[in-house]
């Protein structure tokens, strides 16, 4: 081809001609995205976040954000003749009456899990690669706001169908605000119009849901992308990778097309368990009432350690001079989520006042390199995890013939001592995996080759590693250690002094010392004159 | 940004054969010396490899077509209605459309890896930062512009700017009053204590049917009602207070923590609303005579003054007075003594004011 066709030329020309596109497009459209795996978790976010969008329009086309009471007559026989909210009634219309609506219901809920789930993988995969640090900080907050956002959104969502199990996620929404101290009853007051439930709340969450929520979403998704754009992606350490480059395939055409078909995928995928797996049958619920709840209801799985905090709490109450403070409500309410999102979020400046670290860092870690990041991160998801198993807890119990009590009380102990020991066994993991590095690099990989020597050993002949998985072995770089130590005249230098400067330098040398330093540069000519003699191949004694 | 990169025309590119790499080895495992010369980092496929995979990719974008006009035809040919109905349409309609994204998506998956080249291009990268001497000159005009502007000198223009925004941005949130009323006592009252139209005491009648519970037939020791107030029974707000839940026990069974008084022959209400977060309390276990919430499985003594036995929920669910009318129908006698359902900050401890003004 010699010239672009001429619907293209002409489209591109007038656009040029107008607002100087072409600039734009010669420095972007062979923009350069290295492949990586791991880089494809924070598309399913954003795919799945367009499918919401796409199907929750659909299905703002007959949904009737109200709670008027109506008697259903619609196409769902066990329910004829029922009283119910009108916006139940819509919900069951979109189910039963419009062609593609359960489809698309059941495709908006399904997108809703997988956006949070994506988002929620991706973001470990930035935490575990240290892809967070400088200049990435400011779109590590951005993404942690997308995730309580997302939170939100699919807490408003939830309750719109006014089903009996959306209705049992709103009255524990109530009651988790009036358990705010001070304005949790005016809060709920103002929230609900009045008293729970009122007749307000479904049209107020739907404007939060459909407008308020996804507006911000999307502004916040929108500089996300721009920063990742601007900033480049991180790549993994490699074969000519380095801090100072990006290896990999052009946005035009392959990445482009690359995108393209993963979001088919995302798509796919979602339209097949929209189709196969059923999910949120509100039809089963019935109409919601506060006086009735289906037993063994769960929440949607982002919301399951809320649950599980709630659940394990012991039953601590305070009251002084006519208040009450409902800390068996509170604490479970908000210290886990506020750890969580509060340590997320502070994490990448604590590691660098930590660690002295102002450089820009584009190469991404592999866990196993920086292993007190990667323990801590396990630690957090050991906590996450233990609460979001106890808001099932009931089912565990049942299915498994634990007690109930039981299960709560070792959700009691576990959620303190799981993090500690996953803590402890993480470390442990990312000490050998470096140990298993360095004796790669050190002795090279096992051929399968044995040999025997002529004084009657055996041994098995060692190759050196592939280059690719040398050069990404020794991709690990060290963490910096704050200078600590006291110079001539016994004085330690100015971040060390006092009791924070000296915990702060002595978690610096903790987070930073390397154990296990790989074999420098020179190793080769050191082994190969250990074992001058014995052949091509580097090699090691058979055990 | 880079030049280096420029993707070379096609005529350009070498039709090499032998030597090439497979085409799913990585990329940077490619050795340079093979790849094409002149063009580094494009590594192109084999044209007969390539021409195999566009037959393979025009077959399943071929497959999104007809999986697409299945869609088109599914939604004409089934309709919803019963049950059944609606599950063939989903099933239809979705199968379809799984199907054509999913055809389409490996089709485009094959084009890029099969048929465009591989590509191992390098970028440079930049510090994010601008440099010195671009920051001096923004510095500069900032402080020139602040000082053009006069904003710096003018004090009393300064101070009464501030003064003008403070009210305005006060002025949505004055607009969210009206959101609700203010909460006053409601949370202390539910509909038990408001007096009925004729005057008598309010009936309980069976959550459901509405029936009167009259006491003499409500006699099996273990039996168990959900109960709501006459005249409320489809009153959401109502009920989310007022819902009861009326055990009948054998008198032996009634321990201290149950008031005796607020009985009536071994018939006692409590407050089904949990005094954790507000679920209904739904279960009851006959045996133990345990009340439990099944959100967060507070589990409740009903023998004992529906005192907490396990779980988050620091109160007992309180206990309504109940007795009968004339006509043998069980009644409440009053209001709760202290506010049902979950804590909030200006409850304090009712239950130890309410036992101060018993005794
Ligand atoms: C609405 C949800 C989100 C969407 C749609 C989204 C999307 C993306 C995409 C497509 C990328 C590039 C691919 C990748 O690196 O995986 C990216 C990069 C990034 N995201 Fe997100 N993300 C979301 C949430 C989050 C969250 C929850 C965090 C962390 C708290 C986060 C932090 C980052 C960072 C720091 C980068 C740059 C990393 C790099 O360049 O390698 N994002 N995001
Ligand atoms: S609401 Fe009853 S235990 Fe939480």
């Amino acid at each position: 081809m010699n010239a672009p066709p001429k619907a293209i030329a002409g489209a591109s020309t007038f656009v040029d001609d107008r607002i100087g596109a072409g600039n734009f497009l010669k420095r972007n459209l062979r923009k350069i995205f290295p492949d990586h795996w791991s880089f494809l978790l924070g598309e399913i976010a954003l795919y799945s976040f367009i499918i919401l969008l796409l199907t929750g329009t659909f299905l703002t086309f007959w949904f009737k954000p109200s709670m008027g009471e109506v008697t259903y007559t619609g196409n769902y026989a066990p329910l004829y003749g029922v009283k119910m909210s009108e916006a139940y009634a819509s919900a069951l219309h979109i189910s039963f009456d419009v062609r593609g609506g359960l489809l698309i219901r059941q495709i908006h809920h399904w997108a809703a899990l997988l956006f949070v789930a994506g988002m929620m993988v991706h973001m470990l995969r930035v935490f575990f690669t240290g892809a967070y640090r400088k200049p990435r900080e400011l779109n590590w907050i951005i993404g942690i706001l997308l995730l309580t956002l997302a939170l939100l959104e699919g807490l408003t969502g939830y309750s719109l169908p006014d089903d009996l199990l959306s209705g049992a996620g709103l009255r524990i929404t109530e009651g988790v605000i009036l358990s705010v101290p001070i304005v949790g009853t005016y809060i709920a007051f103002f929230l609900f119009g009045g008293e729970y439930p009122g007749h307000d709340v479904i049209s107020r969450f739907y404007t939060i849901h459909i407008l308020l929520i996804p507006g911000i979403l999307l502004a916040l998704i929108s500089a996300h992308m721009i920063l990742m754009w601007v900033q480049k992606h991180t790549q993994m350490p490699g074969k000519d990778r380095t801090e100072k480059n990006v290896v990999g395939a052009p946005f035009y055409p392959a990445f482009m097309i690359k995108a393209g078909s993963f979001f088919l995928f995302t798509f796919g995928v979602i339209a097949l368990l929209g189709t196969f797996a059923q999910i949120n049958p509100i039809w089963l619920f019935g109409p919601y009432t506060p006086a009735d709840i289906s037993a063994g209801s769960q929440p949607d799985f982002y919301m399951g350690f809320l649950e599980g905090a709630l659940r394990v709490m012991p039953a601590w109450e305070i009251n002084f001079l006519g208040h009450t403070v409902a800390l068996s409500v509170l604490i479970p309410a908000l210290v886990p989520l506020g750890i969580i999102m509060t340590g997320l979020a502070l994490y990448p400046f604590l590691e660098q006042w930590i660690t002295g670290d102002r450089r820009e860092h584009h190469i991404a870690d592999r866990p196993r390199n920086n292993p007190h990041r990667t323990s801590i991160g396990i630690a957090g998801i050991t906590f996450y995890g233990v609460l979001w198993l106890l808001g099932a807890n009931d089912e565990i119990s049942a299915n498994f013939h634990i007690s109930l009590y039981t299960t709560t009380w070792f959700g009691r102990i576990a959620v303190f001592v799981g993090p500690a020991i996953a803590y402890w066994v993480t470390y442990r993991i990312c000490i050998g995996l470096q140990r298993k590095d360095a004796e790669v690099l050190a002795h090279g990989v096992e051929s399968g080759v044995i040999k025997r020597l002529p004084n009657g050993q055996y041994i098995e002949v060692h190759v050196p590693p592939a280059e690719d998985i040398a050069e990404h072995i020794r991709g690990k770089k060290e963490i910096p250690i704050l200078e600590g130590a006291e110079d001539a005249e016994g004085i330690p230098p100015k971040g060390a002094r006092g009791p924070l400067g000296r915990l702060r330098a002595k978690m610096s040398r903790a987070y930073g010392t390397d154990h296990v330093p790989l074999p420098d540069g020179h190793h080769e000519e050191v082994h190969e004159a250990e074992h001058a003699g014995v052949g091509a191949g580097d090699r090691k004694e058979l055990h | 940004m880079t030049e280096q990169n420029e993707y070379p025309e096609s005529s350009r590119v070498p039709t090499r054969v032998i030597g090439t790499p497979p085409a799913d080895a990585p990329i940077v495992d490619t050795d340079p010396v093979r790849a094409p010369e002149g063009v580094p980092g494009v590594i192109p496929q084999d044209p007969v490899k390539a021409r195999r995979a566009e037959r393979l990719v025009a077959l399943l974008f071929l497959i999104t077509f007809l999986a697409g006009a299945a869609f088109i035809a599914s939604y004409v040919i089934f309709q919803v209605g019963t049950i059944d109905k609606t599950a063939t349409s989903n099933y239809a309609l979705g199968g379809t459309l799984a199907l054509a994204l999913l055809s389409l998506a490996v089709g485009l998956t094959i084009w890029v890896r099969r048929i465009m080249p591989k590509y191992s291009l390098v970028q440079e990268r930049h510090e994010m930062r601008s440099d010195d001497d671009t920051r001096e000159y923004v510095k500069e005009t900032f402080l020139q512009g602040a000082e053009e502007s006069g904003f710096l000198k003018h004090r009393l223009l300064r101070r009464t700017l501030l003064l003008a925004a403070a009210p305005l941005g006060l002025a949505p949130l004055v607009l969210l009053k009206d959101l609700g009323p203010l909460p006053g006592t409601a949370l202390r009252h539910t509909v038990w204590g408001e007096p009925t139209k004729d005057g008598k005491p309010r009936r309980l009648v069976v959550e459901g049917t509405g029936q009167p519970i009259r006491a003499a037939d409500f006699n099996s020791p273990g039996g168990i009602l959900s109960v709501v107030p006459e005249g409320y029974e489809e009153d959401l707000n109502a009920l989310a207070k007022a819902t009861l839940i009326l055990i009948k026990f054998r008198p032996e069974e009634l321990k201290s923590g149950t008031n005796l008084n607020w009985t009536y022959d071994g018939i006692v209400a409590y407050s089904k609303i949990c005094t954790h977060v507000g679920c209904p309390a739904a279960l009851y276990e006959q045996t133990t005579h345990h009340i439990l919430c099944p959100c967060h499985q507070s589990t409740f003594d009903a023998a004992d003054g529906a005192k907490v036995v396990f779980g988050p929920a620091a109160r007992p669910l309180p206990q309504l007075p109940i007795g009968i009318d004339e006509e043998g129908y069980l009644v409440a006698k009053s209001d709760f003594k202290v506010p049902v359902g979950p804590s909030f900050w200006e409850r304090g401890d009712a239950e130890a004011e309410a036992r101060e003004k018993a005794s």
